[in-house]
């Protein structure tokens, strides 16, 4: 797995009332295949989250991934750290699903008709056949949701990095994108306020306030936000 | 559903006709439309407009009920303009209007961004030692074509949640959040561009 650390990493953001603490200085180490991240909202689970891909930037401390520095080699930390919002609308850029995928093959497969050959692959495995000329803006959430991923997951990052996928879901299309999520090979953080998919985990993390409140296997972590929520 | 930067596969001659073409010819056409003066021309390039759409197999009636929210923005322009010079112009100006949107819905409509993309890309190669980066403009190209069936819905439930609080008639009650998330999806799709690696 790749080791994703946070080394004395703070981050503040500036506000009308002057700065606020947004992320105590925290260190961690997560080599775990699936790490819940699990809190309030406003609690710093999403820009720790954010912190990983680049997203944010710390205000003091230094972000690794797999040994390289978020901050200077970015970059090769975005082509390995997949990102997955919780609102699929603002991640699908492309009109349609297919030219979404695309966008993100552009890179390995810069023959147009091997490019969109391989986008409706990748929508296949996914579920989405069929749809590769749909508008992205006809999709249902489920589908917008599993686009999102299919698009990420077409570069084969190392790392995915999910937050809040599931909050805009239905009861049906949440465990659907779930289950998909947790039986990736890619190792997984993932942001999310489902308990019961936190807990399928194998390490939990709870943050209270800007900062880790508990840390332990996602069974104890659960536990612990239970009692504490 | 909404005709605006979707593109729907078809075999008519429009279809078939390399985007560099199509391109060149809407660049063209919209010169030629604004150029030309007069409420005859103008009606008779929206005619022009409308056999093409139905040409290329948008449906004439879907594409009308698309841009059915371009009516109020025609009917208060075609006022203005009437009151303030006369109704020949208010015709003139209208048409225009009509058939540019017309035009580029054709353009849209039998052009796969895809290949959109490519042209564009490829055109701007020779700006490149100016400093200009081809794929991030067509990358903000296709971008805009994306931004509208999102603008369209922020725009009607913003109408809706107004209207929920009997605020329909004020337009802060309208504009503001309406303009506040636009800003917001706007940042969130600049993150998520950021995270694909697109532009690094």
């Amino acid at each position: 797995m790749t080791s994703l650390e946070l080394d004395r990493v703070t981050v503040t953001a500036r506000t009308v009332d002057g700065e606020m603490v947004v992320l105590q200085e925290t260190t961690l180490t997560l080599t775990e295949q699936r790490v819940a991240l699990i809190g309030a909202n406003g609690s710093g689970k999403s820009t720790l989250a954010r912190l990983l891909n680049g997203l944010v930037s710390p205000t003091t401390g230094q972000v690794r991934v797999g040994g390289l520095d978020v901050a200077r080699e970015g970059k090769e930390v975005r082509r390995r750290v997949g990102f997955v919002f919780t609102d699929p609308a603002a991640q699908l850029v492309m009109p349609t699903a297919a030219e979404d995928v695309a966008l993100s093959l552009r890179r390995t497969h810069p023959d147009k008709a091997e490019r969109r050959r391989a986008a409706l692959e990748v929508l296949a495995a996914f579920g989405l056949d069929g749809l590769g000329d749909r508008s992205v803006h006809t999709l249902s959430g489920g589908q917008r949701q599993l686009l999102a991923l299919a698009g990420v997951l077409a570069t084969a990052p190392d790392v995915l990095v999910a937050d809040e996928p599931t909050t805009l879901l239905d009861l049906a299309n949440s465990r659907r994108v779930g289950d998909l999520l947790l039986s990736l090979p890619q190792q997984l953080v993932l942001v999310t306020h489902d308990l019961d998919l936190a807990a399928r985990c194998d390490r939990g993390v709870v943050m209270v306030d800007g900062e880790v409140a508990f840390d332990g296997t996602a069974a104890e972590a659960v536990g612990h936000y239970r009692a504490v929520a | 559903m909404s005709l605006l930067g979707l593109h729907q596969p078809g075999h008519t001659r429009l279809h078939r006709t390399s985007t560099g073409w199509k391109l060149l010819a809407l660049a063209s056409a919209s010169i030629v439309v604004v150029a030309v003066r007069g409420p005859g021309s103008s009606l008779a390039f929206l005619a022009v407009a409308l056999l093409l759409v139905a040409w290329s197999g948008a449906g004439l009636a879907a594409t009308l009920r698309t841009l059915r929210g371009l009516v109020v923005v025609a009917v208060l322009m075609a006022a203005y303009l009437a009151w303030q010079q006369d109704w020949a112009r208010a015709v003139e100006a209208v048409a225009d209007l009509a058939t540019l949107v017309l035009l580029a819905t054709v353009l849209t409509v039998t052009t796969p961004i895809d290949e959109m993309l490519e042209t564009i890309t490829r055109a701007l190669q020779p700006l490149r030692p100016l400093g200009v980066r081809p794929e991030s403009v067509a990358l903000a190209f296709s971008l805009v074509i994306r931004a509208l069936p999102t603008t369209l819905d922020l725009a009607r439930e913003t109408r809706e949640a107004a209207l929920a609080r009997g605020l329909q008639h004020d337009p802060r009650a309208r504009l503001t959040p309406l303009v506040i998330r636009v800003v917001a999806h706007a940042r969130a799709t600049g993150d998520a561009l950021h995270a694909r690696g697109v532009g690094d």
